[in-house]
């Protein structure tokens, strides 16, 4: 019975820059640090995780023109802290989120393929489309890409780095002594690219990697990142954490798969879900009712209604009701968060009914709008979810986000994991030496030939 | 007690010459893997070198410089070198960690971080090279702007526009940088419950640097790192980039032949220092460290290290050059070359392993206990890079000092 079951995936998301990582906890540590990363890595890897998941960040986030800092401020470079990780562990695969606007794809993918190299083939690139002048401050070129235009150069890109990594042949590192041939005749391809957004000649310096291509995620929702997807994506970082949205989201990608020659189990969809774990479900939700208010403060909570009306509601009490006064229709007063905030009558008139009918503060509203936790429950229940999403496609596994560095993950690989197992739905030891790829049972990449010519 | 003469090893390849992969006892593959730079790593760290650099460059080495070729016969290929030097960090304990770094195709903003990040998973033993990339090669890989072939006769010229474009740009990414490595006060970082604030965001400044080249808005996206400025490195051979090095560096490697040229160069250093105003920028107060650099193949009689160069030249059918001087002979001759060097008021060699592991492990089998008993390996009792060569660690240049106004208007 239980080889018939679908396996679940999961990766680790070290806490974010954003309300739900919690750093005023007494056991919270510094977000920074590499002996947190390296504890949360090392917590994943002893919960058999397929791989620790970053974010990015490229500009601290601003409030009403100014450093936002009420959150978690502060991160590392992305592929600095992969690399280091990656010598602590030995099986877990190491995925950053990496700008396609904010890199150039001679660098990016070689950085990625070096470090596909030195943790034996566990890389993996989360590939996101900024495109703002905001974030585009810090760089070179600006804000230089009209927002419609990015995923336009984000296919491009992988389209080049998939070239650039295709371009050694898998033995041209020959290093026959005798006869002097450290490569092998005609194994080194010259890559040559014409695009609109890349016109490039490269002999790529690294030679193939042990996956070939590291694995490619993605996390754009519109139809232009669905499509990308399932052009590209072997692992889709979903918001479709709801068991039917994520159905409907979980058909919608995968049907666009056989479109292009892709079989359904070449890509994975993984929401980001978090979760309360309890020693019995009342229990559990006493720990979220804390855990919400330690996420949400006052100053937190006015904040959020700040984004949403775009004005100054600093005068306003947390603990009062909703303000009376309109959102101000202007330029958006935050900048740098993830998630846009549209102003929304419709939205905002909502929620003043839901306030008025269940007498709730500001905080208390946007607790109860915005900080809703995904799993809640006893460790059971917590894998009897996991298990009902992945045996109904609702998804492949999950992006499991602990709230607190480094610990945040330390129940559930102590508790939930061993009850996964107990399902017979989940590994119970690494296969020794698997790639990434492998671990999550995805199909090896089809080797580009045909855009490459040979060397002399 | 002597001067302390600080000690690097540059690690690249198979080592410094082309053929030394047809030599080692190592498959030629292995130059690709973690077990092969770890192991170089922690021989290093093991013998307390000061510190490692990693070469680095975005197009596949040649046998002349700038000459493509498809040779097949010389080691080719490169791992990253940012990558390496942040794999090695938890894997090593004292030595510092110097990858090379291209300020000419590199985002400003993405190498100040990427050291700050070495930095922190280092605990304190980032440096970096920022290197130009002056190859069209390499420019051609980016697509995004045009660097004509090398005029090799005014590559020694101080009025040559394309170096002096390149050197101008390193100069502003250096600084851009240093920048934003100031751009959180050591303090910024308050957990204040009682207010909900994370951070006193009066600590955290946005650079608004504005060059020539590029600009950088905002603030780094690290926290000030454990060494604050880690150590910037930079190879020089001539006047521009001396003054590169003066004007932003906190160690210079230069080049040279012997005696006559070593006081020659350590002048031009100097008078290097005084055209760029070097004692009035920040953190730049003390004189650069003066670092010679040397090509070192090692055998237990000069005659075994010639005969074993010879080896290596017949294989590669072509006498061996550097920019360097290349020492082959004994770890005795060697330290007698590096301990003379030192008397002309050098403070510190890099050697440039001709074969790796041999050579590498012949300077710490052989060469770092003669340097021992000379006295000139005593080191402070430091864990950060800068505290091993004596360099403090410098506040951040927004710290509000109220004794220093001068540094108040800086960060306003």
């Amino acid at each position: 019975m239980t080889a018939e079951r679908r396996q679940v995936h999961l990766a680790a998301h070290f806490p974010g820059v954003n309300s739900t990582t919690v750093w005023s906890d007494p056991t919270a540590q510094s977000q920074v640090e590499f002996s947190s990363f390296e504890h949360f890595a090392r917590t994943a890897e002893r919960g058999f995780f397929d791989y620790l998941f970053l974010a990015e960040g490229l500009r601290l986030r601003e409030h009403r023109g100014e450093i936002h800092d009420l959150d978690v401020v502060g991160r590392p470079n992305t592929l600095g802290i992969l690399a280091a990780v990656a010598a602590v562990t030995r099986h877990i695969g190491v995925v950053g989120t990496l700008s396609s606007t904010f890199n150039e794809p001679a660098e990016l993918a070689r950085q990625l393929a070096t470090l596909d190299h030195l943790s034996g083939g566990r890389a993996g690139w989360n590939v996101v489309t900024s495109s703002d002048a905001f974030h585009g401050g810090n760089f070179r070129r600006g804000g230089f890409l009209p927002h419609p235009e990015r995923y336009e150069r984000a296919s491009e890109f992988v389209a080049l780095a998939k070239k650039l990594w295709d371009s050694w042949d898998d033995d041209a590192v020959l290093g026959d002594a005798a006869a002097g041939e450290f490569l092998r005749a005609g194994a080194v391809h010259d890559v040559r690219h014409r695009g609109k957004h890349f016109d490039v000649d490269a002999r790529s310096t690294v030679p193939r990697s042990p996956q070939g291509r590291p694995i490619i995620v993605q996390a754009g929702d519109s139809p232009d990142g669905r499509d990308f997807a399932a052009e590209h994506a072997e692992v889709i970082f979903s918001r479709h954490a709801e068991f039917d949205d994520g159905r409907r989201f979980y058909s919608d990608v995968k049907g666009r798969l056989a479109g292009r020659g892709r079989s359904e189990d070449s890509l994975l969809i993984l929401p980001a879900v978090s979760f309360v774990l309890g020693d019995s479900p009342a229990d559990a939700e006493e720990k979220a009712r804390e855990i919400s208010l330690q996420q949400i403060s006052k100053p937190t909570a006015i904040t959020f209604l700040e984004q949403v009306w775009n004005r100054d509601l600093s005068a306003y009490d947390a603990d009062g009701p909703l303000p009376e006064v309109d959102p101000d229709p202007g330029e958006q007063i935050t900048r740098g968060w993830a998630r846009a905030f549209e102003e929304n009558q419709a939205k905002i008139a909502a929620w003043r009914a839901k306030a008025d009918a269940e007498k709730l503060s500001i905080r208390q509203l946007v607790i109860a709008v915005a900080n809703r936790h995904g799993f809640v429950g006893t460790a059971a229940h917590v894998a009897s979810e996991i298990d009902r999403y992945v045996q109904n496609r609702a998804s492949d596994g999950f992006v499991v986000v602990g709230h607190l560095t480094p610990h945040g993950l330390d129940e559930f690989a102590d508790a939930v994991i061993p009850e996964l197992q107990e399902r017979g739905v989940y590994r119970t030891e690494y296969a020794e030496g698997a790639t990434l790829r492998e671990n999550l049972g995805l199909p090896a990449p089809h080797r580009l030939t045909d855009q490459i010519g040979a060397t002399a | 007690m002597p001067r302390p003469l600080h000690l690097g090893v540059a690690l690249d390849g198979a080592g410094w010459h082309p053929q030394a992969w047809r030599t080692s006892d190592l498959a030629a593959g292995e130059l690709f893997t973690a077990a092969y730079w770890t192991r170089l790593a922690r021989r290093a760290d093991e013998a307390r070198l000061d510190l490692l650099t990693i070469e680095d460059a975005f197009a596949q080495q040649t046998a002349a410089p700038f000459t493509p070729d498809d040779r097949r016969d010389q080691v080719r290929g490169r791992l990253d070198a940012g990558i390496i030097a942040s794999f090695l960090a938890p894997l090593t304990r004292s030595i510092g960690l110097v990858p090379t770094l291209s300020t000419t195709h590199s985002e400003p903003f993405h190498l100040a971080t990427a050291v700050q990040t070495l930095d922190y998973a280092s605990r304190g033993r980032a440096g970096w090279r920022p290197k130009v990339s002056a190859d069209p090669r390499e420019a051609r890989q980016f697509g995004r702007r045009d660097i004509p072939a090398p005029d090799f006769a005014r590559f020694q010229d101080p009025t040559n526009p394309l170096l002096l474009e390149l050197f101008g740009e390193a100069a502003e990414v250096i600084e851009a940088g240093r920048q934003l490595w100031d751009s959180w006060q050591d303090d910024a970082i308050i957990r204040d419950v009682a207010t909900g604030r994370f951070i006193d965001r009066d600590r955290v400044h946005r650079i608004g640097f504005e060059g020539e080249h590029f600009s950088v808005e905002s603030a780094s996206i690290m926290p000030r790192s454990p060494q604050g400025q880690p150590l910037v490195t930079v190879l020089a051979h001539a006047r521009i980039p001396y003054e590169l090095a003066a004007g932003g560096a906190d160690v210079v490697y230069v080049t040279p032949h012997d005696e006559a040229d070593a006081v020659r160069i350590l002048g031009e250093v100097r008078e290097a220092e005084r055209a760029v105003g070097r004692a009035d920028r920040i953190h730049l107060d003390r004189p650069l460290e003066v670092w010679a650099d040397a090509v070192v193949l090692l055998d237990d009689s000069v005659d075994a290290a010639r005969a074993a160069l010879a080896e290596l030249e017949q294989f590669d059918g072509a006498a061996f050059t550097s920019d360097a001087l290349i020492h082959a002979g004994t770890a005795e001759s060697l330290a007698e070359q590096l301990l003379a060097w030192q008397r002309l008021g050098y403070d510190g060699v890099r050697l440039r392993p001709a074969r790796l592991p041999a050579d590498l492990d012949r300077i710490a089998d052989d060469l770092v206990p003669l340097l021992r008993d000379a006295g000139v390996l005593d080191r402070p009792d430091a864990t950060t890079l800068r505290g091993r060569l004596g360099l403090s660690r410098p506040a951040s240049r927004y710290a509000t000092d109220h004794s220093s106004p001068e540094l108040e208007e800086q960060s306003a």
